[in-house]
């Protein structure tokens, strides 16, 4: 499903460079749910924006279900993203102008579905991620946990194969991350490949895999 | 993505920063309102320029003495002919000529009792009144009958008759011209400016009388009524043979009215696309607010963006949308320019009635084409800038 082979991610600053990744090789099977930890710096989010398409190797080779990304034009790395590849930030980045519902409606927004179907399929998706009620709500009218789920309702209403995660649980409380993190394992139990960004050892440990990384290399790799 | 939902998205968006809307709105607004406004005066004075020229009538062909060449010089050995009453008879019996008039004019002194008033004294037939369309306010115009047979009537302006007689009825009193005496029967309705002459300070007597009071041989002009508008052309040529034949020379110059108004059209349509030139001025000026308004909502999105792009969306629809809201701005300042020049309009006439000021068809359309040129023209940018944004520098978080 995701394999990276001899990947590295290279940025120039001013005459030197930094690189984020160093030959990073991996590869997630379909279904799969992968813990990535690591100290600050270590590359994590520049890995996992690479894995999204949103960002591409500067050497190695990246390959989405068997298609090198590397290869494939601005158009076709969008196209992946809508309709492959679902994404969940620390910061929710929700549109604070939209409701909860046009919020989950806004990756369908793009892809043309028409408003009826639209509307199903967020009500749908915000069901089971059990904010129904708060349909209409905008963002500053919910809480933190409540945004996380908003955000997960409106990564996973395309469908996608893979659900990526930065640090999900990062601005959330105790109770709800535990809540954020029941819905990403429940949604990775129903086939979704689930990737996850973690700071913290309790969550990280839910995974199959935790994948330690340092200074731009993976350096342990821990099966459960 | 559907064309209605980038619309409500654009539309959204603009929602949100209601204050910024609005002022950009109003930028555009108050350069739309000044193109409408202006067109529409630019347009009311040509209107109110062919309708006066309307009046005079508009199968009128003027003669007068001399010739303006556009080319060459003088005519060679030429000698100019007067322009005689016997050229005005045989004028008058042109097949193609309803009626016609000849004019002598000079300023005179026109006296009754102790006052008087040097006023431009015009020569002419009772024809005259028939051409340009006279009304009289009290008494009657010239007698009709034999141009040589020079009577001592006098047809008094409103203002002249006013001024000598200060409401003491003008009607059958004598007034004198010099050493001349003449009775006065009849005062003009109010009329004002026409072409050369304010109608309302001038005074009319027999041609004859008048050819003999300045001591002249020659007409100042000839008005000739066409019979048929149609063929003023026809006309025309009639009226250069008969004088080439009488005068043996091409010594006098025929213009239609049309050819005037014409030349006086074109100025003033020229004046007015100068008037719209400066009023599009303001409009430039309100599209460079457009782009800092979008140029700022870009910078402030950069988060926004991201997401759309992490989410999927292609950079045209990233673009569309940013051109939209710009393209929405335009267009609804363009709509409430409109509305404000329209109103203004309205104003305008209201406070001065004879002038027929509305906006023409064409401006409305223009103006509606220019908000929709700036909305895009200035909005490309901005929007290009979006689509240019990297989506994980944009989503980090900073
Ligand atoms: N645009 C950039 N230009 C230069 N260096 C960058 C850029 N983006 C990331 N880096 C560098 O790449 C390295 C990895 O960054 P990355 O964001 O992937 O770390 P991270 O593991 O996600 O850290 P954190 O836990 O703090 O989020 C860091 O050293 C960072 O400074
Ligand atoms: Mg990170």
């Amino acid at each position: 499903m995701i394999r990276l082979e001899g990947v590295w991610r290279t940025y120039r600053v001013g005459d030197g460079e930094v690189h984020a990744l160093r030959d990073v090789t991996l590869e997630i099977a379909a279904g799969e749910h992968v813990a990535l930890i690591g100290p600050s710096g270590s590359g994590k989010s520049t890995m996992l924006h690479i894995v999204g398409c949103l960002d591409r190797p500067t050497r190695g080779k990246y390959l989405f279900e068997g298609r090198e990304v590397g290869a494939l034009s601005e158009e076709e790395r969008s196209l992946l993203r809508r309709n492959r590849i679902g994404f969940v930030f620390q910061f929710f980045h929700l549109l604070p102008r939209l409701s909860a519902l046009g919020n989950v409606e806004l990756p369908m927004l793009f892809a043309g579905t028409p408003a009826d179907e639209r509307r199903a399929r967020a009500t749908q998706a915000l069901e089971a991620v059990g904010l129904a009620q708060r349909a209409t709500h905008r963002p500053d009218q919910l809480s933190g946990g409540e945004r996380q789920r908003v955000a997960i309702a409106r990564a996973v209403v395309m469908n996608p194969a893979v659900l990526l995660a930065d640090e999900p649980t990062g601005n959330l409380d105790r109770h709800s991350a535990l809540e954020v993190m029941d819905l990403l394992e429940s949604m990775s139990r129903r086939g979704l490949t689930l990737v996850v960004v973690t700071h913290d050892p309790a969550i990280a440990e839910r995974a199959r895999r935790v994948v330690r990384m340092a200074d731009g290399e993976i350096v342990t790799t821990v099966n459960s | 993505m559907r064309f209605l939902d980038l619309l409500r998205f654009a539309a959204g968006a603009l929602r949100g920063h209601r204050l910024r809307t609005a002022l950009s709105v109003t930028g555009v607004a108050v350069g739309i309102a000044a193109v409408v406004t202006l067109t529409a005066l630019g347009e009311g004075a040509r209107q109110y320029v062919i309708d006066q020229f309307a009046a005079l009538g508009s199968s009128l062909l003027i003669v007068f003495p001399g010739r303006v060449e556009t080319t060459g010089g003088p005519p060679f050995g030429g000698v100019t002919h007067d322009l005689t009453i016997d050229d005005y008879r045989m004028l008058a019996r042109l097949s193609r000529v309803r009626r016609s008039a000849p004019m002598a004019v000079a300023t005179e002194r026109v006296r009754y009792g102790d006052r008087g008033r040097d006023v431009p004294v015009l020569g002419t037939t009772a024809d005259f009144a028939l051409v340009r369309r006279l009304e009289m306010g009290s008494g009657t115009f010239l007698p009709a009958g034999d141009p040589d047979q020079g009577g001592n009537e006098i047809v008094l302006g409103l203002t002249v008759a006013n001024e000598l007689f200060r409401g003491e009825n003008p009607l059958g009193r004598i007034v004198r011209v010099g050493p001349w005496r003449f009775r006065v029967v009849g005062v003009l309705a109010p009329r004002g400016q026409s072409l050369t002459f304010n109608l309302d300070e001038v005074v009319f007597v027999p041609v004859s009388t008048a050819m003999r009071v300045f001591n002249r041989s020659t007409l100042f002009r000839i008005l000739v009524d066409v019979r048929m508008r149609d063929e003023l052309a026809l006309a025309k040529r009639d009226v250069e043979a008969l004088m080439r034949e009488r005068h043996r020379a091409d010594d006098v110059t025929v213009i239609t009215q049309d050819a005037l108004l014409a030349a006086f059209s074109s100025i003033l349509n020229a004046l007015t696309l100068a008037l719209v030139g400066i009023a599009s001025v303001s409009l430039a000026v309100a599209g460079v607010g457009i782009m800092n308004v979008m140029l700022v909502s870009v910078t402030e999105r950069r988060a926004e963006i991201g997401l759309l792009k992490a989410l999927g969306a292609l950079d045209r629809q990233v673009l569309a949308a940013f051109l939209a809201e710009a393209v929405l701005l335009a267009v609804m300042g363009g709509l409430a320019g409109l509305a404000i020049g329209a109103g203004a309009v309205r104003v305008f006439v209201g406070i001065y009635p004879s002038f027929p000021a509305s906006p023409p068809a064409w401006a409305v359309a223009a103006s509606l084409a220019l908000s929709l040129a700036v909305g895009v023209g200035f909005g490309v940018w901005p929007a290009r800038r979006a689509t240019r944004l990297d989506p994980v520098a944009a989503l980090a978080r900073r």
